[in-house]
């Protein structure tokens, strides 16, 4: 009920007089505060406005009894917030994962039984499987054996593979059409974006419904196109919407860009959880790789959050197994001390893949944007999937779904496996438990396997490259995945069968007994995926926690630190940034990275506007500018805001005051209160100054003044002002020399001195 | 407006979330027939060949000498046998991927009918009021305030109402293509 009625006190019905139900924050006239479209927030003045609302409410509360209830439903809203991201987010992820799973069998075939119903649960209940062929029944029917009632054959083989690139094509199709016509903002992956977006920059629409119910239809039907990208990026940028969508409904939140920011990061959190089904990973993931501002209330309500999420999704059970993601594994095998070798190994090839995806990606979306290529966003996303398609069919490593081919990269071979991969050579007369299988010789599956992984290997490296960035929902962290399982997989293989060959050599000697079972390729692969996602997005803690939570193995976490760290160490030689900084720098979105470093020896002097040659600062005087100045001054410049002073003579400093607010305040003013014109006088001071009785009504603009601008002196070090930024989330710094004020820096002049200093091209960065 | 829009999105929502729990939870309880199984894999043994047994039981039964019927080795061996087997229990919700499937469809089939009839139909309507719609472009051209929108969009009936947000949705997804497709300012 009442999140009700806080949801319809929007700023048109409180100007009305209709909401003045919660009008406590005392502005007589609506959108003062906000910002506009592609602007950057003042993290300090959002937390201060927040302290004077949470003031207000708390002296509020002890005059009644109704004022306490409001008070407390004020204190709660924070956690009904996050349940209400959760249960939403975790349903989504439900229904992506439900229908990703029914559209990508669509490809091949269609049940006759219930026409939704994927392959597997088409076979569910059956009892005509057979143990050579376990997943054929009647009921499940691919089309060539539909149209023309041949299961076998070349024709078959022909028609089947005709029409699996239809249905891709198609599917991509309507994925890229209805992008571009309902919600463009919907596609990509949508991290960098949103990590721009929680540093504190304003990108309208971005996180809004139709995104939301945009990249949820598209990201099914980009994902069953059998494109290699995957779900888990645009789940967080789905979570993120959801958070937006309910900080709608409080006011405290829809009101305050920074404490929208806050549920932000948690719902990135919920995203990252109900991806993976990794609570604590997501947690962490929000932490390390997406928020910039996390206080330890974030924390605890990310962690919430990402509960729900999990136990959503956990109840909806997409998968039939119980588990939030496709590719939990479940073995207990214990490693070798011998075995770090090659897991350092691959942790190098995922420091080489992550390097190599970055420069090509990087290189290829640069063409994009620059060149005539971007110009056909719908061709291009077509091109790629018939070319993904025509080359996938014939490879069943690369035909099925990306994640059923990580679920089987993983898996131990047990003693019942059918598929190819886990075609050893039983020993016939060794009767055995089931559990404990000894190193078997590899059978001609396993080599043929070997040899289609290889192929899978190239073409999911090159194909990736160019998938990343088109115009529809795309992640990269289940191709990355795919590149490292595949790569890690053949290690592990050729790792298993040198010990089994040769378990005489010395290093072989002490851990591997004939008849043992000593080594596991699937943890082979696992190690080979999480280095891969660490190349590319240069996580390290969040990974490992996502990977052991995946595998709810306590026991490889060695392992898995060992190839995240190495494929860090590696990846960083050759470049800093992950594949999401090179993103935002690519699109020059105005994001101040906590991370990296600013070593050079400037002052504020140098970077401050304005410059030696330019005309002075426009400010505004505390009680000796007309209105009519003003609104020449608006008008002639673009600046964001103005200082005021209290002469143009002394120029010493008062205050700070938003351009937006100035404008908004005096329209206002001039429709509102009577008696302002033109010539009326502007006054930032406590009390109206002494003016001639004939003058017309001053107007006293004192509220929308902010009184304490941060100062920084002209000789103060860069390296200072950029921790300053960083730390506090300024927008703007004033500087001064003894009292006087000499000049302004913005977060864009920031910037720009950095992407200068780096020899980079300062007019790229995005910025209003 | 907004508050208008916001509540049935809110509202949509809700129900969404609603449908799903009572979904879940409703068939959590009332298992249909067809939504266990017990599955027992079991290989091959002398000259018996692998077979694959699947029968509906409860969890606590879901074992070897429960669900593999009828035995194929006699008394003496069955252990034996029984020991090579693997028997998993598993659950799904037929319900819930029926109900999931049909509302993505609809879903889509709805978009794709809104599309068709924005790219086709709506051209052909617009065309016969040429005089709403360059008004229309000039009066919220660069600057558009939240008041004035306000103003306009308070039609009189629920009709106009729904109109003036569309078209205000519409002016927004068009400045959005210009920044991803047409300058790449953003996501490329």
């Amino acid at each position: 009920m009442e999140a009700e009625g806080v949801s319809s006190a929007t700023p048109t019905e409180e100007m009305n007089g209709a909401g003045n139900l919660m009008d406590f924050l005392d502005e007589p006239f609506p959108d003062v505060g906000t910002y506009e479209d592609f602007h950057t927030i003042d993290w300090l003045r959002e937390k201060s406005r927040d302290t004077d609302r949470h003031r207000k409410i708390t002296s509020k509360s002890k005059e009644s009894m109704w004022e306490l209830i409001k008070s407390l439903l004020d204190a709660w809203s924070g956690w009904v917030v996050m349940l209400l991201i959760g249960l939403l987010s975790g349903t989504l992820a439900g229904v992506i994962d439900l229908a990703v799973d029914w559209m990508t069998d669509l490809k091949e075939g269609v049940c006759l039984s219930a026409f939704w119903y994927s392959h597997e649960q088409c076979c569910w209940t059956s009892n005509e499987t057979t143990f050579d062929d376990r997943d054929k029944c009647p009921q499940w029917q691919k089309w060539a054996e539909l149209m023309t009632g041949h299961a076998e054959g070349a024709g078959a083989y022909v028609l089947n593979y005709f029409l699996y690139v239809l249905w891709a094509l198609l599917f991509s199709f309507l994925a890229v059409s209805l992008v571009r016509v309902f919600a463009p903002y919907a596609c990509g992956s949508g991290i960098p974006e949103i990590k721009t977006i929680l540093s504190g920059f304003i990108i309208r629409g971005y996180l809004g419904k139709w995104t939301l119910l945009i990249k949820t239809v598209t990201l099914v039907l980009a994902v069953s196109s059998g494109l290699s990208l995957g779900k888990e990026g645009p789940l967080v940028h789905v979570a993120c919407c959801c958070g937006n969508l309910f900080c709608s409904l409080f006011s405290k939140y829809s009101k305050n860009e920074g404490k929208r920011r806050e549920v932000l990061s948690a719902a990135a959190a919920a995203g990252v959880s109900v991806a993976f089904g990794a609570p604590i990973g997501g947690v962490l993931f929000s932490l390390e790789e997406v928020s910039y501002y996390f206080p330890l209330k974030t924390l605890w309500r990310s962690f919430f959050a990402a509960l729900v999420a999990a136990f959503t999704l956990r109840s909806i059970n997409p998968f039939g197994n119980s588990r939030l993601v496709l590719f939990y594994v479940e073995y207990h095998t214990p490693w070798y001390m011998a075995e770090l070798v090659p897991f350092i190994l691959l942790g190098v090839f995922g420091g080489l893949w992550g390097t190599l995806f970055i420069r090509a990606n990087i290189a290829w979306c640069r063409r994009r944007k620059t060149t005539q290529l971007g110009k056909y966003p719908v061709l291009e996303v077509i091109a790629v999937t018939g070319i993904t398609a025509v080359l996938a069919f014939p490879n069943p490593y690369t035909r099925r779904s990306t994640s059923e081919l990580i679920s089987e990269l993983f898996n131990d071979c047990g003693a019942l496996e059918s598929s190819q991969l886990c075609d050893y050579i039983n020993n016939p007369n060794m009767s055995r438990p089931v559990d404990d299988i000894p190193d078997r010789p590899a059978g001609p599956g396993v080599y043929n396997a070997l040899w289609q992984l290889a192929l899978a290997l190239v073409f999911k490296i090159v194909i990736t490259i160019f998938t990343f960035g088109m115009k529809i929902p795309s992640g990269l962290f289940i191709p990355s995945m795919a590149v490292g399982a595949i790569a890690g997989r053949i290690v592990g293989i050729a790792v298993e069968q040198m010990a089994y060959h040769h378990h005489d050599w010395i290093i072989f000697k002490n851990w591997c007994r004939p008849g043992a079972d000593c080594v596991t390729p699937g943890l082979y692969a696992m190690v080979g995926a999480a280095a891969c996602l660490g190349g590319v997005t240069r996580m390290t803690v969040s990974l490992v926690v996502i990977m052991f939570e995946l595998t709810g193995g306590l026991e490889y976490i060695v392992p898995l630190m060992a190839a995240a760290v190495t494929s860090k160490w590696v990846a960083d030689a050759f470049g800093k940034e992950g594949i999401y900084e090179s993103h935002i720098q690519l699109n020059g979105y105005p994001y101040l990275d906590v991370r990296d470093e600013f070593t050079h020896r400037t002052l504020a002097t140098d970077v401050m506007r304005p410059r030696r040659n330019d005309p002075p600062l426009a400010v505004l005087t505390q009680d000796s500018t007309t209105v009519e100045d003003v609104e020449t001054l608006i008008k002639d410049t673009d600046y964001n805001g103005f200082p005021v002073v209290v002469s143009r003579e002394s120029e010493r400093l008062i205050g700070f005051v938003q351009r937006r607010d100035l404008t908004l305040a005096i329209k206002n003013a001039r429709q509102k209160q009577d008696g302002v014109v033109s010539s009326s006088v502007v006054y930032f001071t406590e009390d109206a100054p002494q003016l001639p009785a004939s003058n017309p009504q001053p107007l006293k603009l004192r509220r929308i003044l902010n009184l304490s601008p941060f100062t920084v002196t002209d000789h103060t070090p860069m390296e200072t002002v950029v921790d300053i930024f960083r730390k506090l989330g300024l927008r703007q710094c004033l500087v001064t020399r003894s009292g006087r004020l000499l000049g302004i820096i913005t977060k864009k002049d920031v910037l720009r001195h950095m992407a200068q200093m780096m020899n980079q091209d300062p007019e790229s960065i995005m910025f209003n | 407006m907004s508050c208008v829009k916001g509540g049935f999105w809110s509202f949509a929502v809700a129900a969404v979330v609603t449908l799903f729990l009572l979904d879940v939870v409703g068939f959590a309880k009332a298992k249909n027939f067809e939504d266990v199984r017990c599955k027992c894999i079991c290989p091959p043994y002398r000259n018996i060949s692998g077979h694959i047994y699947n029968r509906n039981v409860s969890q606590k039964d879901c074992n070897c000498l429960h669900v593999v019927e009828p035995m194929p080795v006699p008394g003496h061996d069955v252990e034996a046998y029984c020991l090579l087997c693997e028997c998993k229990y598993e659950e799904r919700s037929s319900n819930t991927i029926k109900v999931t499937i049909i509302i993505y469809l609809s879903v889509v089939g709805a978009l794709l009918l809104y599309m068709l009839f924005l790219l086709l139909v709506d051209p052909l309507i617009r065309k016969h009021d040429p005089y709403t719609q360059p008004l229309h472009n000039e009066e919220d051209s660069e600057e558009m305030h939240p008041q004035v929108d306000n103003a306009q969009a308070r039609g009189n009936t629920v009709l106009e109402r729904v109109e003036g947000a569309q078209q205000r949705w519409k002016k927004q997804v068009q400045e959005q293509r210009k920044t991803v497709f047409d300058r790449h300012k953003m996501l490329s």
